[in-house]
């Protein structure tokens, strides 16, 4: 059967006629869950959150209802509730579509979930870069708040809370919670280390946070629509709900398709929606969610348990979508934010675009991470400006492997999983490519070794 | 330092809104910077002022954040993503294009002061790679074939506009 889309929380994304106002929210059934849910106990509403098995969309899959869970309400400390739409996770562009599509589907999504936590205030933390979604989701707000779905004492239920759109400015470390939750304080955007700070307990102010993404949230007015229990059917166990796929790079249809986890393989997103390789290519690498995770290798194969228990074997291309799997094939789905690079690309030259982004946005606060990254920049720009050194192969994997799980925030990690995957799974391209530039150096007229393929640093 | 009424009526809507005036930090420069082109030192001391912190506490933010920027930049501020999936659709291309048909050193302002051409990291638009944006407009699919065009339609536009007023 071919491949089918369950748009959820895409419902009306690029639907005719559908706009950003309240009056077309509305006529297509919106702030309907918010009344509904309002009439029953916050308690009740995070355990449907818990029952519904869902796992954040921010790129971590940790359970929102055990992070809700954690929170630390003794300490009768005001809550705080953070809107993580600082969308900067590279090939990740899906919270993108409902702010500047649906934003009334994300204030409700927030409001319903500010209430369930007892939030006092809400913030959404959008990214600087996005200034009209930052117009878009202020007009929504207020019509928001003209419509009493958001303010004072929300439909009478007694309950309050203002949603407040907070723009970030231009750095992808801010998309880790508490180095959110530091620029939200009007600081730089240095990520506090895990204990004592975890945002459940000492967040924003130092009071109890919750950090969640767009799409989780908006997940939370489905779930609450349809009770949790009856969401958890969705998908396959342990990955509830859908996912939505941004396919990216050397594809021939790129875009977003949003689709019930587990139903489908990365071929069937592909090939049969994403329209396979360009004409006469074929892909050679992809890498599954957001560019931190690791990359695959087409024709490698990994061993798994299949869902029946048995053991199996999979290439890439027969990895079912949902994160389970993606996690026997030694990566992770992450944002699912998916590129393509078909056999044109230089192996090479495609980490050092990322060591050059991540060499940018480490925070420096790590000693590790920002010399880490640094070294890992400048060592393969040199590979592929044509001062390749045979030794530089294992140096970059060494550089690499004394990052990871060394510094306070994931940024160590996701600067590290790019090299530590690539390096060893092209090692023959590698070599290859050095070897053609010292036989340049040394047997030529001096100049270097000829990039080939798409300069991509 | 002349921060319009406009600006100054914001600014004082916008502190009381947030638990601590610090949060409203981000904010605040953002406001200054779309005022007057860029974030002076003067700025920066009226800012602390506002938030009740040292000058200090405003400069480390302002040198931590990409987006912030301490000098005047050209009329359009061209920002090309080159960040991996623009990258494999020829992103580094269409910005040499543009260096060159605007004439404009990567990371420069052109002579007539008309563009600034800058890369930037990832702005999460990756399905319509590659994408260039221009002041705090996204434009997509700007494919190194459609480049120069993009290009030439740009300089018609900034032509026309008005003499620059921000500085």
């Amino acid at each position: 059967m071919p491949i089918q889309e369950r748009r959820i929380i895409y419902r009306h994304i690029d639907e005719p006629g559908y706009t950003t106002d309240i009056a077309c929210y509305q006529r297509h059934g919106g702030y309907e869950i918010l009344r509904k849910s309002f009439q029953r106990k916050p308690e009740e509403l995070v355990q449907e959150v818990k029952d519904s098995g869902l796992k954040g969309r921010g790129g971590a899959g940790f359970p929102t209802g055990m992070k809700w869970s954690f929170l630390d309400y003794k300490s009768g400390k005001p809550i705080y509730l953070i809107c993580n739409a600082d969308e900067s996770e590279p090939g990740t562009y899906k919270d993108r579509q409902i702010i500047y599509k649906d934003p009334h589907q994300l204030i409700e999504g927030v409001i319903l979930s500010a209430y369930a936590i007892k939030a006092k205030l809400a913030f959404i933390y959008i990214r600087g870069e996005m200034f009209e979604g930052a117009r878009i989701l202020d007009k929504a707000i207020e019509e928001a708040r003209a419509a009493n779905f958001l303010g004072d004492n929300i439909l009478g239920s007694g309950y309050s809370v203002d949603v407040i759109v907070h723009r970030g400015a231009g750095c992808y470390i801010c998309g880790e919670e508490t180095g959110l939750i530091e620029s939200l304080e009007g600081k730089r955007a240095y990520p506090r280390i895990k204990p004592p700070y975890f945002p459940a307990v000492l967040g924003l102010y130092n009071c109890p946070t919750i950090v969640n993404n767009v799409e989780t949230l908006c997940q939370v007015k489905h779930i609450l629509d349809m009770g949790g229990k009856e969401f958890a059917k969705i998908g396959v166990p342990g990955d509830s709900g859908t996912h939505i796929w941004g396919i990216s790079g050397h594809v021939v249809r790129p875009g977003y398709y949003e689709i019930e986890s587990g139903k489908g393989t990365v071929r069937d997103l592909i090939y049969d929606l994403g329209g396979g390789p360009p004409p006469g290519r074929s892909f050679k690498a992809i890498i599954p969610g957001g560019v931190s995770m690791k990359i695959l290798r087409v024709g490698e194969k990994f061993k798994v348990k299949l869902p029946d228990g048995s053991p199996g074997e999979w290439g890439v291309l027969d990895i079912p979508l949902d994160s389970g799997s993606f996690t026997q094939c030694g990566t992770s789905l992450g944002t699912s934010g998916m590129i393509m690079m078909d056999d044109t690309t230089d192996m090479v030259e495609a980490l050092a675009n990322l060591n050059a982004f991540y060499a940018h946005e480490t925070c420096g606060q790590c000693t590790p991470c920002r010399e880490g990254s640094l070294w890992l920049k400048k060592i393969t720009t040199r590979v592929c400006n044509g001062g390749g050194r045979m030794e530089d192969i294992d140096l970059v994997k060494n550089v690499a492997d004394q990052i990871a799980g060394r510094t306070i925030c994931a940024h160590g990690e996701a600067a590290a999983w790019p090299c530590q995957s690539n390096v060893p799974k092209f090692r023959d391209e590698w070599e290859e490519k050095i070897r053609t530039q010292i036989q340049a150096r040394e047997h030529g007229d001096g100049t270097p070794a000829p990039r080939k393929g798409l300069r991509l640093v | 330092m002349n921060l319009s009424t406009k600006t100054l009526e914001y600014v004082d809507r916008l502190i009381p809104r947030y638990p601590l005036k610090r949060s409203a930090m981000l904010m605040i420069l953002h406001a200054i910077q779309e005022d007057q082109g860029f974030i002076s030192k003067e700025a920066m001391e009226w800012t602390a002022q506002k938030l009740e912190v040292t000058p200090m506490q405003v400069y480390e933010v302002v040198t931590f954040y990409p987006m912030f920027r301490q000098a005047p930049i050209g009329r359009r501020h061209v920002k090309v993503c080159r960040t991996l999936s623009c990258a494999l659709r020829g992103a580094y291309k269409v910005c040499d294009t543009l260096q060159e048909n605007l004439a404009c050193e990567l990371g420069h302002t052109s002579a007539d002061g008309n563009f600034t051409v800058e890369f930037v990291e990832c702005v999460a638009a990756c399905g319509s790679a590659p994408v260039v944006m221009v002041d705090d407009k996204l434009h997509e699919c700007i494919t190194p074939e459609k480049a120069p065009d993009f290009a030439a339609k740009l300089k018609l536009e900034t032509n026309a506009l008005q003499p620059p007023s921000r500085h």
